[in-house]
């Protein structure tokens, strides 16, 4: 199909689909309006007496008042955790999966409840929350909980044993689902806990402390201390700690790096990305569009294997773009709890200024911009879909992690070509490959320069399946076997 | 209450995730050690052994198609409602043992059954690899399931041999058709019933009592079957088993009651090889 004869003469006419509002109830979600740290079994005010609004993106209300943990409160933590650890590391390592066991099906049980809350503490649309963030922190627990008595069969003939405590800071853009990732290996592998979630989103995590007390687990194996930079900051340096886990930006990771540099502490980064869908001119163009589609506009594209870069081959290029805008006129933009929603709010005020900021250079550098005709909200948080055309290598937003629903398109000629653009950025975590032939998969997913490969399928995840980047996308993996070495010792 | 006349719970077969009776209409009496306790409990035919390979041909492919994790999560169940069983397990294996032991065992039943569970989304990572051949391809080797399986399950521990038998078998999704030994046999059916309301779909685990030393021979000789565990075989009996079941090269495995590991699992697997070239 050649460049100047598109196939959709009447692509710029929307289509009129009617839908019905169809909300989910939030209060299906009970939000207090004080929640205080959760340290060694039970909820404690903060010695550092600051609390901090959360806020609803998709209202800008606040939702409760959260405990701000200070240095003190996040020695106290540690503490717990030390204490927590002997016990927990030496009792029978089928006990540990009984627990992760247990904690899985609550959260099965309490799933919908949710995924109510970070879809309002956090502006995901529910129809994500409810299903991929949900059942997949489930599974990561359940996941998990098989591995706690079989890890020598994880690892042959090590013996493999726990750090000791481990201190996670986890991003808000998969609010529950990133605490499942931290906290399901390292409870699995023997390890305790101390989490910081994101300052925008400290809900989830807050209530799945309660539901591992529900659970019965022993107080101060997993404790949880919200605050902002500066308390992940007290945690990762805190003498205490043992590992650290961090997921977030590239920034924030190279900081914490210098920070542990010489402390031998085991470091595992999970960190941004620019990843690239490839898109050669035999694929199969609708599966693809979608996939596009889904891999740059999930959760508002705030997302870090987020597929935000395009490189079409350039005999298809003309066509895919027309399909790509088409299909961003059916994109339905607005209340995350409306079960109908596509996009939903952008996560804050800070993040929304920063994708502003992005779109406005990829514009003052010469790139063509689409956002298709939507009505957003009066109040919240709000990015429309964007498509940039005309982006050359060197442009900002085909370098740099815009986390938003932008989506950078560039072309190539050969497989070569496509190789050597797709890997041109300080990043590594994923990238997609859409072509019908096999052997091209398979050639390509050797050349690629990132973590996770995908190919004619985009943000895939499963509990058994290992996760995480390349060069500036950070080191170490989540998930399946491979993901158990980052919280043993001398392993990970 | 005292003085209240008991209900007696009807034991029969488990096929195809039904309780029918022996179509044979035969049954033997089960006496406990002092003779208080009195029970008819079903005798398989060599007609409901078939019915039951045909139940378990036909369940197969569902069961193999499911995810590990769903399969994880079934297993996990049939634990659940063991755990809920437990005082009624304990009531019947108490009958030849005593309370104590009777009482570990089924903890350890229970125990074993979560273990087997959290490996149906794992073995495959544990036992499955790439293969780095010398040239431009793609090549992993993983593990299936062989299809269906004949268990003649270890008669003592009761519940622990039966569990300890079946439970490697279900885990890469193979289909089941397991012999009580008589001295297992109420126990046997009690994990029946509590497999049959655990979301194992119906065909997957079948359940027959009566005389493993009569039905075995029909069992290795049957041409629909993929494989044995012979581990309730006494050795004596074994050759003329293995004899029968070479017409269709079944596979044979035999392990202590005890043993729990990962090759209970594996010796029900075939590991398949994809190639596939790679270029641009």
């Amino acid at each position: 199909m050649s460049a100047d004869q598109p196939v959709l003469a009447d692509s710029e006419s929307p289509p009129r689909w009617e839908y019905q509002e169809s909300r989910e109830n939030p209060s299906l979600a009970a939000v207090r309006d004080r929640y205080g740290l959760w340290i060694d079994g039970g909820e404690v005010e903060p010695l550092s007496q600051k609390w901090f609004p959360s806020i609803e993106p998709a209202t800008e209300d606040h939702l409760a008042m959260v405990a701000e943990a200070g240095s003190s409160d996040v020695d106290r933590a540690v503490r717990s955790a030390r204490d927590a650890a002997g016990d927990w590391a030496t009792r029978p390592a089928g006990d540990r999966a009984k627990f992760l066991f247990r904690i899985a099906r609550l959260i099965q049980e309490r799933s919908r409840e949710l995924a109510v809350l970070d879809t309002r503490d956090g502006g995901k649309p529910i129809r994500e929350a409810r299903d991929i963030d949900l059942p997949l922190v489930a599974a990561h627990f359940f996941y998990h909980a098989g591995w706690a008595d079989k890890l020598d069969y994880a690892f042959a003939g090590v013996n493999p044993q726990p750090l000791g405590v481990v201190g996670q800071v986890i991003p808000w853009n998969f609010p529950l689902l990133m605490a499942a990732w931290k906290v399901a290996p390292a409870l699995a592998t023997g390890n305790t806990v101390v989490l910081k979630p994101a300052e925008t989103t400290p809900l989830s995590a807050l209530r799945l402390a309660e539901i591992a007390a529900d659970a019965g687990l022993p107080p101060g194996v997993l404790n949880v201390i919200p605050g902002a930079g500066r308390t992940g900051a007290d945690l990762v340096s805190h003498r205490g700690v043992d590992k650290v886990a961090f997921t977030g930006s590239t920034e924030v990771g190279k900081q914490i790096r210098r920070r542990l540099a010489g402390t031998g502490k085991p470091l595992t980064l999970e960190l941004g990305g620019k990843g690239a869908h490839v898109v050669f001119e035999d694929a199969p163009m609708d599966q693809a569009v979608e996939g596009v589609v889904n891999g740059i506009f999930f959760n508002q594209g705030q997302v870090c294997c987020a597929g935000s870069r395009l490189l079409v081959q350039e005999s298809v290029a003309a066509d895919f773009v027309q399909r790509l805008r088409r299909r961003l006129l059916t994109l339905r933009v607005g209340d995350p709890l409306d079960k109908n929603t596509d996009v939903g709010a952008i996560n804050s005020a800070a993040q929304l200024e920063k994708i502003t900021g992005l779109v406005e250079a990829g514009r003052s550098e010469g790139a063509q911009i689409y956002q298709p005709p939507c009505q957003l909200p009066d109040r919240g948080y709000w990015f429309p879909p964007t498509l940039f055309t005309e982006v050359s290598q060197s442009h900002r937003i085909a370098q740099e992690e815009i986390f938003g629903p932008v989506l950078s398109i560039l072309t190539f000629r050969t497989p070569t070509e496509a190789v050597e653009r797709a890997n041109n950025t300080p990043y590594g975590l994923a990238s997609g490959v859409w072509t019908a032939k096999g052997s091209r998969i398979l050639w390509m997913a050797d050349q690629l320069a990132s973590g996770v490969v995908w190919a004619n399928t985009y943000n895939q995840f499963d509990p058994a399946s290992p996760f995480g980047g390349v060069k500036e996308s950070g080191f170490g993996r989540e998930g399946g076997r491979h993901g158990l070495a980052a919280y043993l010792k001398g392993m990970g | 209450m005292e003085g209240r006349l008991g209900v007696r719970k009807t034991y029969k077969l488990f096929i195809d995730g039904r309780f029918p009776r022996s179509e044979s209409g035969r049954t033997f009496r089960y006496a406990s050690r002092d003779g208080v306790v009195t029970v008819q409990l079903s005798e398989a035919s060599r007609k409901d052994l078939r019915m039951a390979v045909r139940a378990a041909r036909r369940a197969y492919p569902g069961w193999r198609a499911r995810s590990g994790y769903n399969r994880g999560q079934i297993l996990y169940r049939i634990a659940e409602m063991v755990e809920d069983r437990a005082e009624t397990f304990i009531g019947q294996l108490a009958l030849q043992a005593t309370i104590g032991s009777a009482r570990r065992e089924v903890s350890e039943a229970i125990d074993l059954l979560i273990w087997y569970a959290g490996w149906c989304d794992k073995y495959q990572q544990v036992i499955g690899n790439m293969n780095p051949v010398a040239g431009p391809y793609f090549n992993i080797s993983t593990p299936e399931p062989m299809g269906v399986v004949g268990v003649v399950a270890p008669g003592q521990p009761a519940l622990l041999g039966l569990v300890g038998a079946l439970a490697p078998v279900m885990v890469s999704g193979n289909a089941a058709v397991l012999l009580a030994s008589s001295s297992q046999a109420i126990a046997a059916v009690t994990f029946a019933e509590a497999v049959a309301t655990a979301d194992v779909p119906p065909g997957v685990v079948n359940i027959l009592t009566g005389s493993s030393a009569e039905l075995a021979p029909w069992m290795a000789g049957h041409m629909d079957i993929n494989a044995l565990d012979l581990s309730g075989v006494p050795p004596e009996s074994s050759p003329t088993l293995e004899e029968a079941a070479s017409h269709n090269l079944k596979r044979i495995g035999r392990w202590d009651a005890s043993d729990r590991n990962l090759n209970r699992i594996a010796a029900f697997t075939e590991i398949k090889t994809v190639w596939h070239p790679k270029g641009r």
